[in-house]
């Protein structure tokens, strides 16, 4: 139990709850998202008390030394003095120049930022909006090539976010962004190794990244790449990725459209089986999946059990507080 | 080359163990369902540190922490068949790893020691 200080606020934590659970069951409206540790949309500084390690250890040298931490990750029993980080310190100013709708739902966003970021195509960075809600979008642009950073943006239903992203955000209006963040991206460190990308939905968006990624630096191994879809006016860059890889014979591109299976079949995160039965050896591969949680879940182990090592799996759940069905 | 740790390989013979360890619990249907999380690469580093434990490397493992991680499982009808079977893989992964025998007994040995507090005995 600890004595957590927020501005005026002293609170009281409860045992086994962490930070970010004692300010929202304070009615707090602390930014948050995926409450696992990975968006980071929940990070805040300490400015005084002892932060146990587990609550900074995702978090890069230069933001754990200034006492920043994940609030959702910190569980402690010392009282701690916390506050919201400072904007400028987190975040830069990027600038809407393109948006271009590619399906039904998915539109696709380029912003530019007045300092290049130093990125690797399929990390993420967070956006923020003037109110202060925060998601975060995956990077399918490669900083080698382009000079833009290229979110795709699906309008979800219930969405605040996207619905203003894909809607109301204009060309030549800005937003704040933070990253980037995140460790699904290609290393060029190893040209052969046969590759499995599986994306749902927008988590094609780091795939892509990955991908184009990998051609850039003649990557000779093969490569296959599975979009799974709801419907086929959702395989959203269908000719672009055909057009793209039409002269590298190593590289395959496979849609798989779910929407002649059962919920159960979807929900369970089974769409991605395809792509197993394919390639039922995975020895030795290096295997990139994202998208709907229980589909990164379900292939997470499905491809370990494969043959696939833990180190050569690198994952991307899109965590988002809209997709889930029980609230956290 | 004194201890165990350091006759069995160190860290790297953990590394090399560690995927063929979990992935042939994962496969067992008889006890997977208490490795499954939401978060495996967490599950992974857990039998990494238990790994390590096992081989007489450096960990800060106590009898008391060992009964209360396991409690939830005890709880979810964790038993001696359970145990057995996971110190079943653990013996096989090192016979794959071709690992001296006697090494593989004094690995089983510590491995065995934890039983009754896993167990909540």
């Amino acid at each position: 139990m600890a004595v957590i200080t927020y501005g005026e606020h002293l609170l009281q934590s409860e045992a086994g709850e962490s930070v970010l659970d004692t300010l929202l069951r304070n009615n707090i409206d602390a930014p948050y998202s995926c409450k696992a540790g990975v968006c980071q949309t929940c990070i805040m500084q300490c400015v005084s008390g002892q932060l146990p390690e587990t609550a900074q250890q995702e978090l890069k040298p230069n933001l754990r030394e200034q006492g920043y931490f994940l609030s959702c990750q910190c569980f402690t029993d010392s009282d701690l003095q916390i506050r919201l980080p400072e904007s400028e310190q987190l975040f830069v100013t990027a600038k809407l120049i393109e948006k271009q709708r590619l399906s039904p739902t998915v539109y696709r966003l380029h912003l530019q930022t007045a300092t290049p970021l130093f990125y690797h195509a399929g990390q993420f960075i967070n956006v923020k909006r003037n109110d202060g809600l925060i998601r975060s979008y995956s990077l399918a642009s490669l900083p080698s090539e382009d000079n833009s950073l290229e979110l795709h943006v699906k309008r979800m239903d219930n969405g605040a976010m996207s619905h203003w992203m894909t809607e109301d955000f204009q060309i030549g209006e800005n937003i704040e962004i933070d990253g980037p963040i995140g460790n699904c991206f290609y290393a060029s460190t190893s040209h052969d190794q046969p590759m499995l990308l599986v994306g749902s939905g927008t988590g094609l968006a780091p795939l892509i990244g990955i991908l184009r990624d990998a051609l850039h630096n003649n990557h000779s191994g093969p490569v296959y790449l599975y979009h799974v879809s709801f419907k086929e006016d959702e395989l959203y860059l269908d000719k672009e990725i055909k057009a793209l890889i039409e002269n590298t014979p190593n590289v395959h591109y496979k849609p798989i459209i779910t929407q002649h299976m059962t919920e159960d079949y979807v929900v369970s995160g089974r769409a991605g089986e395809t792509a197993l039965v394919e390639h039922p050896k995975l020895n030795g591969w290096k295997i990139f999946i994202c998208g709907a949680p229980a589909m990164v879940k379900f292939m997470q182990q499905r491809a370990y059990l494969a043959g696939a090592s833990m180190n050569d799996i690198y994952s991307d759940p899109f965590e988002t507080r809209e997709l889930r069905k029980e609230p956290r | 080359m004194n201890t165990l740790f350091e006759k069995i390989g160190g860290e790297a013979a953990v590394n090399a163990a560690v995927d063929i360890f979990y992935r042939k619990v994962l496969a067992d249907d008889s006890i997977s369902h208490f490795f499954e999380t939401t978060d495996m690469a967490a599950q992974h580093a857990k039998q990494k540190s238990f790994l390590t434990m096992a081989f007489g490397g450096p960990n800060n493992y106590t009898g008391a922490d060992m009964r209360k991680a396991h409690a939830p499982l005890v709880a979810k009808g964790l038993n001696e068949n359970h145990f057995n079977a996971v110190a079943g893989h653990l013996q096989a992964t090192l016979e794959e790893l071709n690992v001296p025998e006697n090494l593989i007994d004094e690995v089983m040995a510590i491995a065995g020691s934890t039983k009754d507090d896993v167990l909540g005995k």
